[in-house]
């Protein structure tokens, strides 16, 4: 395989962003027949070099080779036209056409703007059929499950005459059958020579259908390995930028600190296609960790015991008595606060003023009609600004115009205004700077030490570490370890999120 | 502080169509100096810019319920329909004998209301898109009018409910007192509860507002409650003006008034911040370009246009792009 002339070569690819690097001299190859992983957590690059290839981004810099000619794609449609075609988690075809209309879209066999149906409908069963793909031709494509939407996807791309064939996360939504039908026709593209890059987050994935990995972390690329040489603790370590031997010495900065009855309790709560059953306690004055990779269930779990979704099985006890959690509103009631991930999506009000992006769950909580005064809010967003150092201007600028960081930080002041005795905080300290990231953590230190229950969920490992007293490990949607006092190490958790078999020291 | 007040006067968007009415104004006042006149007879006000304000009453009601319903991120396409709705049930009732004019007025403010239940739910409930739930009962309230009135034009004879269209109070309109009153209980509500910020929240980004805790359902199917009487209060005056109910005719194009009225006013059609100030000299403005069409003898066939004119102008004025190419030729010439 070593020998096979590159399919595509990438050198130096360097894009930025407003100044920011997202991809920083990226090199990156696929040959023919090679099933190629690309891994990397949030912010690692992969997105950022899949549009680059496509043909969405321009590049800042380095070069693009395909089938040993120079590639400067300007659109997705030049792509797909050079052989290089993708398939995304959501499938960009048009759900309200049948099947073979798409398959044939943009390009329908016909004359003088008449289409010739049976035309479409013969090479649609011929392209379906050439790869095995069991599915109507005539039957409308958004009636389809995504898995087949998928395999039609790439039916098209492969129909197209791409040779380059990426998936993106293609298998995030899937279940293990489906799955299994795709590595069916990854494979037997494989055999067909195409060179096919695959997008996931399930390291299993990566060792049951891949050849060959290229690692990239903060838009650099770490390495490139063939599977079979690299173990999954390594695979994980370099995702993360440790090594296991590194990590191991991270000194411990927490103090347990367990009460006797967990404040909050949750016993095999399970969500079809988001977590399998799983149990975590927080108790008062408690941190407790949710470590796992990238899709492996944190911010699903977060959202069962938030009552933004509802939990399919299991119940969860507050003081020991089950509670009904059916909606945010319900568990704010509770005295459970939740900052997620999506600060864009589900955190700020972008239009809206600092101040009131600040009182809005406390005023929520209160009702329509007990209006806090303007003094009372003056005084609760002065009184965070200093004690949370959110740097601004004034108080009614729009959140939209304040940096990551302190937005972050208002986002966190409207929680603790509420007085939570719960608080979920989802990457608390992801996309801010490192000054901002301290303040955060020590901001969890000190509600730690005020009898506030914090359940924290981070990809990164060292910031569990430091704060958390206990961690539950998740990996693909379920519960897998769990660790407390002590036992709470860099090391520990690596191993757990890696799963497989990790050899002994 | 004087200049500070004069800057936040000059960006609130509601100067844009102050500056179409002053500039309205002062086109009548050239052309029909007799515009301005105003008059006193039995105590009563009289004149043009008396008519305006009257006949724009029933765009100053539905607007402001359009603008809560925009605030959320919604649309109300059926407030026209609840006009006629609103008057025919109103004439139904009296033509049964009823003569308390609480009953009449009530059955008809609780046919709005009903009528806004149903949009609200149908749109945070179902899930169904604004524009299309409301356009259900846009497209068959009137057939309902119909039914509730059997196809005719019914007369409603009741002193107290001729008041209610064609009385005076404080020498002014009746509905204009009504209408003013009512946005000065909105501001109030507005100044006085968390109810805008929870509206405001709910528009500019609803994920993040359920979050946050707001019961983002109940917020929306009540803006639309909202909107459904205030559309029923415009319908009763309508019909109390003329003394009948014409399912027809009653509301027709008013959703469409209320939708300028309200973006004129700078409250943008994706949600968020709502300007109830900007919603009310909105109103005006287009009552006041009607009435003026109306002055000077154009055609009715013909008024459209200047009324189209007008709201591509307010639109570009609004606009940033516009301003932005505006501001550069300012300073590319010398």
């Amino acid at each position: 395989m070593e020998s096979a002339a590159p399919l595509l070569t990438v050198r130096g690819l360097t894009k930025r962003f407003a100044g920011v690097a997202a991809l920083d001299g990226v090199d990156f190859t696929v040959r023919p027949g090679e099933i190629h992983a690309l891994l990397g957590e949030n912010g690692a690059g992969k997105s950022t070099l899949i549009k680059t290839l496509t043909g969405v981004h321009t590049p800042d810099g380095g070069e693009i080779i395909l089938a040993g000619a120079a590639f400067r794609p300007r659109s997705p449609r030049d792509a797909e036209n050079a052989g290089l075609s993708t398939v995304y988690q959501e499938v960009n075809l048009i759900p309200s056409l049948s099947v073979a209309e798409n398959l044939s879209l943009g390009r329908q066999p016909g004359r003088f703007g008449f289409i010739r149906w049976r035309a479409v409908r013969a090479h649609a069963r011929t392209v379906l059929a050439r790869l095995d793909i069991a599915c109507d031709p005539e039957a409308e494509l958004g009636s389809l499950s995504l898995a087949t939407q998928q395999l039609v996807a790439i039916a098209r791309a492969v129909d197209l005459r791409a040779r380059l064939l990426i998936l993106d996360e293609p298998t995030a939504s899937l279940d293990e059958q489906e799955v299994a039908g795709l590595f069916r026709i990854m494979r037997q593209l494989r055999t067909n020579g195409i060179g096919i890059v695959f997008v996931t987050h399930f390291l299993e994935q990566v060792y049951a259908v891949c050849d060959r990995l290229t690692i990239l972390r903060n838009g650099r690329l770490v390495g490139e390995h063939a599977v079979r040489d690299l173990s999954r603790l390594d695979l994980v370590a370099a995702m993360l930028g440790r090594t296991p031997e590194e990590t191991a010495s991270t000194e411990k900065t927490t103090r347990p600190q367990r009460s006797e009855e967990p404040l909050v309790e949750a016993r095999g709560i399970a969500r079809r296609g988001a977590i399998r059953p799983v149990d975590v306690a927080i108790g008062a004055g408690e941190v407790v960790g949710l470590a796992g990779l990238l899709g492996s269930g944190r911010t699903e779990t977060a959202r069962l015991l938030f009552g933004i979704d509802r939990c399919e099985a299991g119940e969860i006890r507050v003081r020991g008595t089950p509670v009904r959690l059916d909606s945010p509103r319900a568990a704010i009631r509770l005295g459970f606060a939740f900052c997620s991930e999506d600060r864009k999506r589900e955190g700020i009000l972008p239009h809206l003023s600092v101040r009131e992006n600040l009182i809005v769950a406390l005023q929520a909580k209160r009702g329509a009609w007990k209006r806090l005064s303007r003094q009372e809010q003056e005084a609760l967003c002065e009184h965070y600004v200093r004690a949370l150092r959110i740097k601004l201007s004034n108080l009614d600028q729009p959140i939209a115009t304040l940096s990551g960081g302190n937005q972050q930080k208002v986002l966190l002041a409207r929680w603790l205004a509420t007085r939570p005795e719960l608080i979920i905080v989802d990457e608390p300290t992801r996309g801010i700077d490192i000054g901002a990231k301290a303040e955060i953590e020590q901001l969890i230190g000190s509600l730690r030490d005020q009898g506030v229950a914090v359940l924290f969920i981070s990809s990164e490992i060292e910031e569990v570490v430091r704060n958390a007293t206990e961690v539950v490990v998740l990996r693909e949607r379920r519960r897998v370890a769990s660790f407390s006092g002590p036992e709470v190490t860099a090391a520990n958790l690596m191993n757990a999120m890696a799963g497989g078999h990790v050899p002994h020291e | 502080m004087n200049d500070s007040l004069l800057r936040r006067v000059c960006r609130s968007p509601a100067v844009w169509p102050l500056a179409g009415i002053l500039l309205l104004l002062a086109a009548n006042l050239a052309l029909k100096p007799a515009f301005a006149r105003i008059t006193i007879l039995d105590g009563h006000l009289y004149g043009l810019p008396i008519d305006v304000l009257n006949h724009g009453a029933k765009i100053l009601f539905v607007a402001l319920g359009m603008t809560v319903v925009i605030a959320t991120g919604g649309i109300d396409l059926s407030v026209g329909s609840i006009v006629a709705i609103a008057g025919a049930t109103a004439a139904m009732i009296a033509s049964h004998g009823v003569t308390s004019l609480p009953l009449i007025v009530g059955g008809a403010l609780a046919s709005g209301l009903a009528a806004g239940a149903i949009n609200g739910l149908l749109v945070a409930r179902l899930g169904v898109q604004p524009i299309v739930a409301t356009l259900i009962l846009m497209v068959s309230g009137r057939g309902i009018a119909q039914v509730l009135t059997d196809g005719q034009v019914l007369v409603i004879r009741q002193p107290g409910f001729d008041f209610l269209g064609n009385g005076f109070l404080l020498g002014l309109p009746f509905p204009a007192v009504l209408a003013m009153a009512a946005y000065a209980v909105a501001w109030t509500i507005r100044r006085r509860s968390a109810a805008a910020l929870m509206i405001e929240a709910v528009g500019d980004n609803p994920a993040a507002a359920r979050f946050a805790g707001l019961a983002t359902d109940k917020i929306r199917v009540a803006a639309y409650v909202v909107s459904g009487l205030l559309a029923a209060v415009a319908g009763v005056m309508m019909a109390a003006n003329i003394g009948a109910a014409d399912s027809q005719r009653a509301g027709e194009n008013l959703e469409l008034d209320a939708i300028f009225a309200v973006v004129v006013g700078g409250t943008a059609l994706e949600g968020g911040r709502f300007f109830l100030a900007g919603s009310f000299l909105g109103a005006l403005l287009l009552q006041m370009l009607t009435t003026t069409l109306y002055n000077l003898g154009v055609p009715p066939a013909v008024a459209p246009v200047p009324k189209a004119l007008l709201i591509l102008a307010v639109c570009l004025a609004q606009s940033d792009r516009t301003r932005a190419w505006l501001s550069q030729l300012w300073r590319r010439s010398p």
